[in-house]
């Protein structure tokens, strides 16, 4: 009888499977909380009375088992390729397999020479995704995946990564959207997000095996997957042996490796190197000993604020309610600012319900002692709350929290609050705040990371927490993103690491990405003399001391920092003195819906959720304009360049010389094209093609060309233009053309005139990942656009005979109409702006210069920004319709990109003008702009201006950017 | 061109006799010898050999993280250095090389001025050394002779490398090649201290004797898997940015070939001729490229004729033939970054029957979107035996990830 071994340590669970001969006589499936050796030794042990005194073959597998494997001297395996051999012993005819693990998601295929895929470094559509996401459910993962299997509509979930996709769930959960839904659309997103992301254009079809322990558990995710892929009941297969594949593998693959052992020999082994290798990559500890700890401990206790028992007070009270984005606070305040009463709770995905119950026990306790005299509310949910409630006042939170701040420490000048899922920090100067930093979607490294983290290794926060601070030397575990830290952790735990350490590790990780990307702060003393340190994550002694530590500053921690923002409502509403929010008694009969609707004011088809209270009172989310709320065009003239520029090319996109014998040429409105449209249409007007422009991106477009993306980092604006091509070659164009430019247009005062390489070149990409250009010609001429004449020539190298003969004279005279018509387009953009500003002035409004590249105006990719600011209340120009208003700027970069140039000048102009902002758009994966907004912050913050910058991409959640735009208008108001 | 900074600290004269200049070490053994060929020229250059986590760190409290990941290692390397308490801070220049490009790598100089102000090292000069000429410091001037110098420091640098490669996976005493390889490596910086001797003749000889050196290290006579690593420029190279991939690979049993930086320079003088020839760009410089383009490649046939002569290593590929192999891929216009060589070299590798190939990015790397995974497509299809796996580097990506991945392609290419 031959016994072979296979254990596959995978992120988050171990695998074993025992071999006797061909069958299999032993396999277990357990999560191992992060304590890999242990878990292999208990596994081991249970093995013992089977295996005891039989020789075996053995090997490992997995992420995990690779250092294990390395440090006993055990034959190891790669998972991915276990798989492979073990797919073509037991299904032979499968043509593909997916596979999806905690961390790791992996395609296999098997047509035209295996092809084995993983997933790139950014990806978080796993296993432990998935359980991030039951967390913020509140759900377990079997529930989430009962739940899914009951839905009745998917929500578009970004799919880049796991950060993003908890940007778009949070806000859908917070506007009440059915869990059912969000829980199968997140599976959706797994399900987008493997096929885009490993895929890569190559179709999966045929025999599809699909393994893994997310795919062997999660019913909703497997039905997701067979629809998506079009796979019938024999096509989509579900192995029993689905989550022991790796195992497997491993088995067959130790008994080839052909080393032999015996059950204590491998104990043994294991056993020996549980404790040896402690990776460099450590810091110091936190605290050096307990009187440290105590001293710090004492010195925190000073910041507490009074309280006193409601059931003895009695006379006027003021509520505030800060409904964050994962939490919701309540805080009740005596006219003598004492706290009577304060809540902490998480959402649990209906802070309706959360607020409505508290209301309800808050009026229990008042009696008829106590009466609510003013009531604010703040945070994502502020709108939501204040329809539901009747609440008084919305705050913005900036304002809230600095109205806290000041009650601890008068004169404060920095205040940093780390929250569930935001890092705000603003400076105070004079009394006002002076500027704002936010955190982006990618480094949301805050405060319900550690909890998911704490979570899913089996702690409660409070108690990981604690155990970081003993750390003696804790992991340092990077501070780019939480996926990347994820694997940070996964990669100390091969090295060994205490749970300690990686609590201790994380705690630092939070606050490093504070420090040095959101505030990107030199040293401590840029942040000021008086900091204030809030937000439930600094109820976490570890990371206020790795705070302290990083700074080595002390800083004030109010006991009450998770209720900062409530506090700060609740001092606000002490400005009132009457509240109209809703009454004991007719709170008992309250009644809340939410249902989901597509709203049809413009194209945009923004997805809506309706919510409608017992009052008769409705709330609307979702919405990137007013007209979803019903109110249609506001009465006033709402100027917004953005929208301007978009009329200017839809102009341009209609068909031209429709019945035109030279052909249709098909041009990808993404990217350059945004600005150079006019030229090309022009010129290819002029030459009697029929021009035929893709229309403004919607999110379908995306979703059209997301399958031969193969770069899954690049920018939504490039990723975007796969969904154009689709169109275009779908249309029936003849050629579709993009050309290749180096550079672009040259201006006054620029270094040189680059484009981006992903402008310059994405043609090169796109003719080789996208099947369907194989029907339809893809024209990509390297140009030189500065050079009429030599432009001229190679066009007619490109065009003449191919589209039957076209004589110089007519190509030279096409250039020069292009040309025409780009100079008219962009003189009628800076006479617009100029009338914009104007009509501002002459108003008394507020101008925004929404600045970034052209190709941000697409409704898709600016998601409407420019709308809601305009909703707001402001003028809204362009970058480029006001750059030619200011000087060439001299800055302390590289000034050779053309978009940028413009992007420094139009800053410039608004350094120079007291009403006038600029919020700068930058794609997430722009690696060009890592180095624009610390210039255009600098020319801003050097004239004392805000420096507002919103990242976007995929995600549509327009609730963050709300929160910011009104920041910037409270901290105006000042 | 570009115009005058003002804001930039200028290298004097004076400063050249008393300042030591950091220079970041990407290829071990090339810029031994540049580091060298600077001495003779009485720069006080000093080559950054330092590694460790606190690199990273330093790079991060003073770059951007959504900077690329080499400017983080180079510029945390630089201020590490300087805050290391061995070198007055006063008395310290730093040097970093630029090829100039619609590339944001364009920037690395900017940025690290933007780091040091931000240090509190201002003061610090940076000197930029590129042969585009971007910005004149007085205390540092490339003459031709020291040109002429730095293209030979290339080329020993090169051969060096190649003939380390193919040894050391094979030799029965460990330790023996790059014992060898550095030991030439000493005695040619040596050698190219002694000016005036210095004749192409003597070059040439070098070459043979390097090679009949190698040839004598006792060897194994066995297959190793091949595996070619391309890439960015820097995390292709550096150790210190790619995790020390060539002895991860080596230790796996595979052994490891890298296009040479002769490659990089004659792609750079190639895209000033593409410039002209297809966009019709500064026709003034262009006969300039040309005699560059046309020197460098007798200097490389010559390379090429020397191994094939005397030994059986596996000699470069002929960069003609390199550009040549990329028609039907990717068009030559695209030169940000690594541009179309990166897809070249690809394609030159598994045209020498190097099927496994790693390719290294720093995470985000721009340009690699386009030539580096959006080729990989193409080039599968055209190619259906190779085996390419992509790997990101970043201060954030952890060994492990990448380590599994490799030990995937590895595992695919035994077959």
């Amino acid at each position: 009888m031959k016994y072979s071994l296979g254990i596959d340590i995978g992120s988050t669970t171990v695998k074993t499977v025992l071999f006797e001969d061909e069958k299999i006589i032993y396999e277990k499936y357990e999560r191992h909380m992060s304590q890999v050796r242990a878990k292999a030794m208990e596994m081991l042990g249970e093995l013992r009375p089977i295996l005891e005194g039989k020789t075996f073959s053995v090997a490992l597998s997995g992420s995990a088992g690779l250092g294990l494997a390395e440090a006993c001297g055990l034959p190891f395996v790669q998972e991915v390729f276990a798989t492979g051999e073990v797919v073509k012993k037991t299904e032979p005819d499968a043509t593909a397999v997916i596979e999806l693990g905690g961390e790791d998601a992996k395609i296999i295929f098997f047509e035209g020479g295996t092809d084995e895929r993983m997933n790139g470094s950014c990806a978080g559509g796993t296993g432990a995704f998935i359980d991030q996401m039951a967390t913020l459910l509140d759900m377990d993962a079997d529930e989430m995946d009962r739940a899914s299997l009951e839905y009745t509509r998917i929500y578009p979930i970004a799919s880049r990564c796991g950060v993003f996709a908890k940007t778009d769930i949070q806000p859908l959960l917070n506007q009440g959207a059915r869990k059912e839904d969000v829980a199968a659309s997140i599976y959706q997103a797994v399900v987008n997000q493997t096929i885009a992301g490993l895929a890569q254009g190559r179709k999966i079809k045929g025999k599809v095996l699909f393994l893994g322990g997310p795919l062997y558990y999660c019913h909703g995710l497997r039905k997701r997957f067979k629809e998506t892929l079009g796979l019938s009941d024999e096509e989509a297969v579900f192995p029993e042996y689905g989550r022991y594949s790796v195992a497997m593998g491993a088995a067959i693959y130790g008994e080839k490796a052909g080393m032999s052992i015996d059950i204590d020999t491998l104990i043994n082994r294991i056993n020996d190197n549980i404790n040896t290798t402690v990776s460099a990559n450590r810091l110091p500890p936190l605290f050096e000993n307990d009187g440290e700890y105590e001293k710090f401990c004492l010195r925190h206790a000073k910041a507490d604020v009074e309280k006193r028992d409601i059931s003895e007070y009695e006379g006027g009270a003021y509520l505030g309610i800060d409904c964050g984005s994962t939490t919701t606070k309540m805080v009740l305040l005596s006219k003598e600012k004492e706290i009577l009463y304060s809540f902490y709770s998480s959402n649990k995905g209906n802070p309706v319900e959360i607020v409505r119950e508290q209301l309800e026990k808050i009026y229990r306790l008042c009696d008829n002692r106590v009466k609510i005299l003013g009531s604010a509310v703040t945070g994502y949910g502020e709108e939501l709350i204040k329809n539901a409630f009747g609440v008084d006042l919305g705050v913005v939170e900036t304002i809230a929290h600095y109205t806290a701040a000041k009650h601890f420490l008068p004169d404060v000048d920095f205040i940093l609050d780390i929250g569930g899922q935001d890092i705000k920090c603003f400076r105070i100067k004079n009394g006002a705040i002076d500027s704002i930093m936010l955190n982006e979607a990618c480094s949301s490294g805050c405060g319900s990371f550690i909890e998911t983290f704490a979570k899913s290794m089996g702690y409660e926060i409070a108690d990981f927490a604690k155990r970081g601070l003993f750390s003696k030397s804790p992991v340092n575990l990077g501070s780019r993103c939480t996926v990347f830290m994820n694997s940070s952790v996964k990669q100390s735990q091969r090295d060994g690491a205490t749970v300690e350490d990686i609590s201790a590790g994380l705690s630092v990780s939070v606050v490093k990405n504070a420090i040095y990307k959101v505030i990107r702060a030199g040293s401590a003393d840029e942040l000021g003399e008086n900091i204030v340190v809030q937000g439930g994550t600094f109820y976490n002694d570890a990371v206020l001391r790795a705070f302290e530590k990083e700074l080595g500053k002390n800083v004030i921690r109010p006991a009450i920092a998770g209720l900062m923002g409530a506090y700060g409502a609740a001092l606000y509403s002490m400005r009132l003195s009457k509240s109209g929010l809703i009454n004991g008694d007719t709170l008992k009969s309250f009644e809340h819906t939410s249902k989901s609707a597509v709203c049809k004011g413009c194209t945009n088809n923004c997805h809506l959720t309706v919510n409608t209270f017992s009052s008769g009172k409705k709330f609307i989310s979702g919405n990137q304009c007013e007209k979803g709320l019903g109110l249609g065009e506001s009465g006033s003239e709402v100027i917004n360049l953005h929208e301007f520029k978009r009329n200017y090319l839809s102009r341009l996109s209609s068909d031209s010389n429709k019945e035109s014998a030279r052909g249709i040429i098909g041009i990808p409105l993404a990217l350059g094209m945004y600005e150079l449209l006019p030229l090309w249409y022009g010129i290819f007007s002029s030459l009697g093609f029929n021009v035929r422009v893709s229309g403004m991106s919607t999110r379908r477009t995306y979703e059209k060309g997301q399958f031969s993306i193969p770069s899954d980092t690049a920018c939504y604006p490039a990723k975007i233009m796969h969904g154009h091509i689709e169109e275009l070659v779908a249309s029936g164009v003849d050629a579709v053309f993009y050309p290749c430019l180096s550079y672009n247009m040259k201006e006054e005062g620029t270094d040189n005139h680059y484009n981006c390489p992903v402008v310059a070149y994405y043609s090169e990409l796109l003719a080789g990942n996208m099947e369907s250009l194989e029907k339809t010609e893809l024209l990509y001429p390297y140009l030189n656009i500065n050079n009429k004449r030599e432009l001229a020539k190679k066009l007619h190298g490109l065009l003449n005979g191919r589209f039957g003969s076209i004589g110089k004279n007519e190509i030279h005279r096409a250039v020069r109409n292009g040309f025409k018509e780009y100079s008219k387009y962009m003189s009628a953009l800076a006479k617009e702006g100029e009338r914009a500003l104007a009509y501002a002035r002459s108003n008394g409004k507020r101008i925004m210069i929404i600045a970034g590249r052209p190709y941000h105006i697409d409704p898709e990719i600016g998601h409407g920004i420019d709308k809601l600011a305009a909703s707001l209340g402001f003028v809204v120009v362009s970058e480029d319709s006001v750059f030619h208003l200011a000087k060439p700027q001299s800055v302390k970069v590289l000034n050779q990109w053309t978009y940028h140039a413009r992007l420094y000048r139009a800053a410039k102009y608004a350094s120079e003008h007291m009403d006038t902002e600029l919020v700068q758009l930058v794609s997430f994966g722009c690696g060009v702009d890592a180095i624009t907004t610390d210039e255009v912050r600098a020319i801003l913050e050097e004239k004392g201006k805000f420096y507002t910058q919103i990242k976007i991409d995929e995600i549509t959640n327009l609730g963050a950017v709300r929160i910011r735009l009104r920041s910037l208008i409270g901290a105006l108001e000042q | 061109m570009a115009k005058k900074h003002p804001d930039y600290i200028i290298f004097t004269k004076e400063m050249q006799k008393e300042y030591t200049v950091f220079i970041p070490n990407m290829l071990p053994m090339h810029f031994t010898f540049i580091a060298k060929v600077m001495q003779n020229y009485g720069v006080n250059a000093q080559l950054l050999t330092t590694s460790g986590q606190y690199i990273k760190d330093t790079g991060l409290k003073y770059v951007h993280n959504d900077t690329c990941y080499p400017a983080i290692l180079v510029i945390g390397q630089f201020i590490s250095a300087i805050e290391s308490g061995k070198y007055d801070p006063h008395k310290v220049a730093l040097m970093l090389f630029q090829t100039g490009g619609g590339c944001r790598a364009s920037n690395y100089i900017r940025l690290l001025r933007k780091a040091l102000a931000k240090a509190g090292y201002g003061y610090v000069p940076v000197i930029s050394m590129s042969f585009a000429g971007m910005e004149k410091h007085p205390g540092f001037r490339m003459g031709l002779p020291m040109i002429r110098r730095l293209v030979y420091a290339v080329l020993y640098g090169d051969l060096l490398m190649l003939l380390r490669n193919q040894c050391r996976p094979y030799e029965i005493n460990e330790g023996d090649s790059d014992a060898l390889a550095s030991a030439w490596t000493d005695r040619l910086a040596k050698e190219m201290s002694a000016d005036n001797r210095f004749s192409y003749k003597g070059v040439k000889e070098n070459y043979k004797k390097i090679i009949e050196d190698f040839k004598n290290i006792p060897r194994r006579k066995e297959k190793k898997v091949k595996v070619g690593v391309v890439g960015e420029i820097f995390v292709k190279y550096s150790p210190l940015g790619n995790n020390n991939l060539e002895d991860f690979l080596v230790k796996e049993g595979a052994e490891v070939t890298v296009p040479g930086l002769l490659d990089f320079c004659l792609y750079c003088v190639y895209n000033g001729i593409i410039d002209t020839e297809m966009l019709g760009r500064s026709k003034l410089a262009y006969p300039l490229w040309k005699f560059a383009f046309n020197f460098l490649m007798k200097k490389q046939r010559d390379i090429i004729d020397c191994i094939t002569e005397n030994s059986d290593f596996e000699p470069p590929t002929e960069f003609t033939h390199t550009v040549s192999l990329v028609k039907g891929y990717i068009g030559l216009g695209a030169k940000m970054g690594e541009g179309w060589l990166l897809t070249a070299e690809m394609l030159e590798l598994a045209d020498k029957g190097i099927k496994n190939i790693v390719c290294t990015q720093p995470f985000g790397c721009l340009p690699n979107h386009i030539c580096g995974k959006g080729m990989m497509k193409p080039i599968k299809e055209k190619n259906p035996d190779i085996n390419i796996v992509a790997i990101d580097y970043d201060a954030g990506a952890t060994a492990v990830n990448q380590e599994n991945r490799i030990k995937l392609m590895l595992a695919n290419s035994s077959k």
